[in-house]
């Protein structure tokens, strides 16, 4: 068993020490009836590192990765980007990989510091003043949005906006269920500009907020600054999600457009899609709401010396020091995906960062042009950043299988993530980045046009 | 003040690292992209107008930067980490190795399910384990992490509540549960009722009985408790919640201590959460991810949350939506299917060590805490009699009348190159250390951090206060000064002089 030191000498030594004769008599406070004799039957016995290689690489072959498809364009809240070498090979240094939650400043100033950058990159991504740091993935960041909107205004509704990816607003729904929250939701309308008249004026006086996503689940960008003024009028707030980080590298962030939280989900910069976890959640408001944010905050502090370092801080808000009155009961967040993140957001910079998001820009325009040109087949979007909804002259799902069962991953159909809504079956969402070559687009054309003739 | 306090850049191998922001400098930048072709734009007049305020570095100052960070850090690659509460552990690196491969790294979730077979296979063949160690019939694989585990059970048990047209209002914490408790129970809309300790470290079961009533909709509890303790009569107190009509949540943190001997399932557990990175040995990260899973009983089982893998006819399938298919499933509680990451690592973890494998991690956890309770109790003084179980727990006797106080001497601790146990909780311990040395420290090393702890003890009874005050001296920083960081929070960067930036 090469991860125990333990050998029998030693075992013995240990026993001889403590004052009795086996393992088992340490385990006497375990009532006879839940003790097991012997290990838990029905699993294997250990194995070595060869024979675990073996099986899980058997496991991993059943799969079509994103590398190996012919073309890859499914998104809808998780994208496929190039990552810099060098992003995996730092997170794994064992002193950031291997540490725990930065609980004693002195030896984690390396963590507090990334920490630190991180909450920077995010505020000033999202047009905010302060971010935390991180939360588990965009969809529980929305829902942890929603209840401290709820603790601000002291009101108990949540609009939400018909462009939100169903996974958030289910989410939502979920812990609105169990903190009395009322949702009143907008209706889907996937074809032409978004209502957002029609959705301010869901907003009254008892409104806590609005939650409305851009680029929304359909791909459109909305400008939400009239929406942020109506819900201000009527005391609400208004909540900004983004599925894709790497979009605001070229649009206006929400916090310009009046959003008073905005969160979303950060794995396009720095983290694999990994089969949808795990993800890092961005979380970003104002310094006047700071108090009842929820989740882990790095503070700028000095030390004995007068110099310059970091803590864990506001730490009055959290479930360690306020049990049943805390702003969340997170403690975990996604702190190793927050320096991938940071890492690479580091290594982008600010030209960086507006080129890949201009490159995923063109890139999308030139295959919406494309997939235009396919018979039968419609752009939906006026507006986009990398990602847009395609109406088929059939139902999506079997295509997207057909083209699967070829090597081609050709999106999201709209009717996975919305299902029973029969309108929707002939709507694909399609996602192209900077991975996807000039070749892929007309593969993934030539491929559709194929199988809806 | 200390030798170390004149190093502003740095001498030999001690580092300050300056702030990234700090080091823009325009026309720098760390990747090579290609320019993007000609096209109108679609934004919609959104176009992103004005600096973002992001950093202008090359990639070898941004290897520089993270690696000089990374060398501020203690970590348990680099030493011995007694911490309570949470496991610090051996982090195999096959598990890593597994994690990245193309075949679940590279993985889109909302592929179509005939591509991701194999990835479904290692969700299923994971449950199956977690059940099979456990006892109970049903596991949910989506929460992100310990404390979203736990909402996710009690959520469970409130739909189960609900549909049996009994909704109740009060959980039951006993004081030794872990801080998430707590809260969670409030944040899943119920009202707490805390149940002391007893002088044992345990549930106090006269109180549980005095609580109990139509009302209580369940109790909460860690088992192995926060104090390192089995409660010995979490079988009992399941059976009279049961009866009472509530449901029973047990913490599973701390696992580790039992992971192959003991299945909760046998002491009448409805809901569990298992901290994946703590007993299966996904590492810390700084602070996550984790993940959170949930094993759930007879009762729990039909309200678990979606996603989930069931067999279909052509291999696995996932029912994912809100629906007739999903049945009376309490809903979702995160963006995808749970930490896919952390599966890899903990089944990799699982298959290395196999039943046998797991029946010894245990029972070596617990030996080396008995084995440090034994070494140490002449000295420091223990809140409880032992056997412990994977952590003991100190309080703070043996520092009355040094004016040396349970942080002093951690932080001294520090300085002899340990990282700090845990301290100040459990919260009904004085003064409380609690330690924790987990199955992967050998002998040698418990035997040197004794030897450490032993002299620090004699020399805090031996009146060199002050020296403890000033602790730790040998670490990037010295002790901050956190009541002025939470006063005026700075919690980003920017140019102007600190005091224009504070929050509020």
């Amino acid at each position: 068993m090469r991860y125990l030191p333990g050998t029998e000498a030693d075992r013995r030594a240990m026993l001889a020490a403590i004052g009795v004769d086996s393992i088992e008599a340490l385990y006497k406070d375990v009532p006879e009836v839940a003790r097991r004799a012997g290990p838990i039957e029905g699993l294997p016995m250990h194995q070595g590192e060869l024979a675990v290689e073996r099986a899980l690489v058997a496991m991993a072959r059943k799969n079509l990765d994103g590398g190996s498809a012919k073309g890859f364009f499914v998104g809808a809240g998780s994208y496929r980007h190039h990552v810099p070498a060098s992003v995996d090979q730092l997170i794994q240094r064992g002193e950031f990989l291997t540490a725990y939650t930065p609980y004693q400043p002195e030896v984690s100033q390396g963590t507090l510091q990334v920490l630190f950058e991180f909450q920077t990159m995010v505020a000033a991504l999202t047009g905010m003043e302060v971010a935390n740091a991180s939360m588990y993935d965009g969809a529980t960041a929305a829902t942890e949005a929603v209840l401290m909107a709820k603790r601000l205004t002291r009101r108990s509704k949540a609009v939400l906006a018909g462009g939100l990816h169903p996974h958030y607003a289910d989410a939502i729904r979920t812990y609105a269920r169990f903190n009395a929250i009322e949702i009143d939701a907008a209706t889907l309308q996937p074809a032409g500009a978004p209502d957002l008249t029609a959705l301010a004026a869901q907003v009254d006086d008892r409104t806590a907020c609005v939650v409305v996503q851009t680029p929304d689940l359909f791909g459109r960008l909305l400008d939400i600054t009239d929406l942020a003024a109506r819900c201000h009028e009527q005391g609400a707030l208004l909540v900004a999600v983004f599925t894709e980080a790497v979009s605001l590298g070229a649009v206006t962030p929400p916090g310009a457009m009046g959003a008073d939280i905005v969160v979303g989900e950060g794995q396009s910069i720095g983290v694999p899609m990994g089969f949808g976890g795990p993800h890092v959640g961005l979380f970003a408001t104002r310094s006047k709401f700071v108090r009842q944010m929820p989740g882990r905050l790095c503070g700028q502090a000095v030390d004995e010396d007068g110099r310059r370092g970091f803590v864990l801080t506001l730490a009055a808000r959290e479930q360690h020091i306020r049990r049943d009155k805390a702003t969340s009961n997170i403690c975990t967040n996604s702190g190793l995906c927050a320096l991938a993140f940071t890492i690479h957001l580091s290594l982008l910079g600010e030209d960086g960062l507006k080129q890949l998001a201009a490159v995923n820009h063109a890139r999308a325009c030139t295959a919406a042009d494309r997939l235009a040109k396919v018979p039968g087949v419609q752009v939906l979007n006026d507006t986009f950043f990398n990602e847009f909804t395609l109406k088929l002259p059939k139902p999506a799902a079997p295509i997207v299988d057909a083209l699967a069962a070829d090597g081609i991953l050709a999106g999201v159909p709209l009717a996975r993530l919305l299902p029973g809504q029969p309108e929707l079956a002939d709507l694909l969402l399609v996602a192209a980045t900077e991975i996807n070559t000039r070749d892929e687009i007309e593969t993934l054309a030539t491929a559709l046009e194929g199988a809806l003739s | 003040m200390s030798e170390l306090a004149s190093i502003a850049g740095h001498k030999g191998l001690q580092f300050d690292e300056p702030l990234l922001f700090e080091m823009d400098c325009p026309g720098r930048c760390g990747v090579d992209i290609e320019q993007p072709e000609a096209h109108a734009s679609r934004l919609g007049g959104l176009a992103r107008k004005g600096a973002i305020g992001l950093a202008r570095v090359s990639e070898p100052q941004v290897v520089r930067h993270f690696t000089r960070l990374s060398q501020q850090n203690f970590s348990i690659d680099s030493g011995f980490y007694p911490l309570g509460s949470c496991t610090m552990k051996h982090n195999p690196r096959l598990n890593e190795k597994m994690a990245r491969l193309p075949g679940f790294a590279d993985l889109h979730p909302l592929q179509p399910i005939a591509t991701v077979q194999g990835a479904l296979e290692l969700m299923d063949t994971l449950a199956h384990w977690l059940k099979t160690l456990t006892g109970m019939p049903a596991v949910a694989m989506s929460p992100g992490a310990g404390a979203h585990g736990e909402l996710c059970g009690l959520m469970a048990m409130r739909a189960c509540l609900e549909a049996r047209g009994d909704p109740r209002e009060v959980i039951l914490v006993p004081e030794s549960a872990h801080g998430t408790n707590p809260a969670t129970a409030a944040f899943c809309g119920f009202s707490v009722h805390a149940i002391p300790a007893d002088t044992r470290g345990r549930l106090d079961m006269a109180a549980l009985k005095a609580a109990l009533g139509p009302k209580v909709a369940g109790l909460m509890i860690t088992n192995p408790n926060t104090c390192g303790l089995f409660e010995n009569d979490l079988a009992e107190a399941s059976r009279l919640v049961h009866e009472a009509g509530g449901l029973v949540y047990c913490d599973g943190a701390n696992f580790n201590a039992i992971v192959g001997r003991v299945r909760p399932g046998d002491l009448g557990v409805d809901a569990m959460h298992i901290n994946l990175h703590k007993t299966f040995s996904t590492p810390h990260g700084g602070g996550g991810p984790g993940s959170g899973t949930v094993v759930l009983s007879e009762a729990l089982a039909p309200y678990a949350p979606v996603p989930y893998v069931v067999h279909g006819k052509d291999g696995f399938d996932l029912v994912e939506g809100i629906g007739a298919e999903s049945g009376e499933s309490f809903g979702r509680i995160k963006g995808f299917h749970g930490q896919m990451g952390m599966f890899v690592r903990a089944l990799a973890y699982m298959m290395s060590h196999g039943a046998d494998g797991l029946w010894q991690v245990s029972g070596d956890a617990v030996l080396n805490a008995n084995y440090l309770l034994a070494r140490l109790k002449d000295v420091l003084s223990p809140a409880y009699d032992g056997p412990c179980m994977h952590e003991c727990v100190f309080d703070d006797d043996f520092l009355k009348g040094t004016g040396i106080t349970t942080l002093d001497f951690v932080k001294a601790l520090i300085d002899q190159g340990y990282h700090a146990p845990t301290i100040y909780f459990p919260l009904i311990v004085h003064g409380a250390m609690l330690m924790e040395p987990t199955e992967s420290e050998s002998k040698e090393t418990l035997d040197e951090y004794v030897a450490v702890v032993r002299d620090l003890a004699g020399r805090a009874t031996a009146g060199e206060a002050e020296a403890f005050r000033q602790a730790p001296v040998h670490t990037p920083r010295r002790r901050m000064d956190e009541t002025a960081a939470a006063r005026k929070p700075v919690l980003t960067w920017s140019p102007e002089p600190p005091a224009t930036r504070a929050a509020e």
